[in-house]
């Protein structure tokens, strides 16, 4: 997905590195193996860079200068798509389960403006501090989200239910996640890596409280992800 | 963190949430909390005066006694906008270990994605 970028803005001193937010390592892998990445496409399955960058849901990148200075916190991010790539169809197979008809439907009403996201990266990019997009310290720090009392034990429930399931004891991992996604019910990633873990369609299960398609609903589709505010 | 120990070495303090231990407290970029008398000891520092100072979370799980230090919970998600080092497998060089400081003095778009 972001090789084509990767390969006209590295010339000029941009690196992309993409990190697969996945307990599972194989998904990525195969995904990964079929890009055939020159960038560094590293995997995160405690899903540290929540913590330590500010991710809520994916795709969400940040900017990071030439002295590892953070000039945008996390925000959705999406590389255009070039004019003269084929556009997927919309048919769906009629053995479609139900549930999935229902989630593309609503996954089709979300919005991420990727061209007016591209650009700005571009001009970043050319002009770096100059550029309108770099933002002030204060800023940065100011966008990154909320960090209290509940969204830092959202994060160390998270990680303490991904310890236990990466060492054999899978079964007690999901009251520490079902508190994580109570306390944080923002960030999609602990919740939509929970889901797929019970349920590969993200749906129901007796694990969870809610499923992607409550949980997009309840919130709009169309604010799955916030504006970007460039 | 995973909390192995009461007493968490300053190096891997550091590695894993960027905090750095200074004689004026626990520090990250521009940012220092100090921490009370007797709270650093021969290279490590105690995880309860450290979760009591930067509102890092201790929570613990019943069956197992495993405990998980959280993040500091001082009111943002970033306290600095200083990068924190990132050390992950990277997939595309057969999991090779990746430090994302490797990459200063180039722009660097770290990007969240995720196969679900």
């Amino acid at each position: 997905m972001w090789q084509a970028l990767r390969s006209e803005l590295h010339p000029k001193g941009l690196e992309i590195v993409t990190v697969a937010l996945d307990v599972d390592p194989e998904a990525p892998r195969q995904w990964i193996e079929r890009a055939h990445p020159e960038h560094p496409s590293l995997l995160d399955s405690a899903h540290l860079v929540d913590e330590l960058f500010g991710m809520v849901n994916v795709p969400n990148a940040v900017w990071i200068d030439e002295e590892g200075i953070i000039v945008r916190p996390a925000e959705p991010a999406a590389p255009s798509r070039p004019a003269d790539e084929p556009r997927r169809s919309r048919e769906l197979p009629p053995d479609t389960p139900e549930y999935l008809r229902e989630v593309m439907a609503e996954a089709r009403k979300i919005r991420l403006d990727s061209g007016a996201y591209t650009a700005a990266l571009r001009d970043w990019v050319d002009n770096g501090a100059e550029s309108r997009f770099a933002l002030s310290p204060d800023e940065v720090i100011r966008r990154s989200g909320v960090r209290g009392s509940a969204e830092a034990t959202a994060a160390a429930e998270f990680e303490l239910g991904h310890y236990l399931w990466q060492h054999g004891r899978q079964e007690l991992a999901p009251p520490h996640w079902r508190e994580a996604h109570r306390l944080q019910p923002q960030n999609w990633t602990y919740k939509r890596q929970a889901w797929v873990l019970a349920n590969p369609l993200q749906g129901p299960t007796d694990l969870y409280d809610s499923d992607w398609l409550t949980d997009t609903r309840k919130v709009g589709a169309e604010n799955y992800y916030p504006p970007l505010e460039l | 963190m995973i909390l192995t120990t009461q007493e968490i070495e300053l190096t891997a303090l550091a590695a894993r949430t960027g905090w750095a231990i200074k004689p004026e407290g626990a520090c990250r970029g521009e940012v220092c909390v100090p921490l009370p008398a007797g709270a650093v000891n021969h290279g490590s520092v105690n995880a309860r005066a450290l979760s009591d100072r930067l509102g890092m979370p201790i929570v613990r799980d019943a069956a197992t006694g495993i405990e998980c230090m959280g993040p500091a919970a001082l009111g943002r998600a970033l306290n600095s906008t200083e990068a924190a080092e990132l050390v992950l497998p990277d997939l595309a060089k057969d999991g090779r270990e990746f430090r994302l400081s490797s990459l200063r003095g180039q722009k660097v778009l770290l990007v969240a994605w995720a196969s679900w």
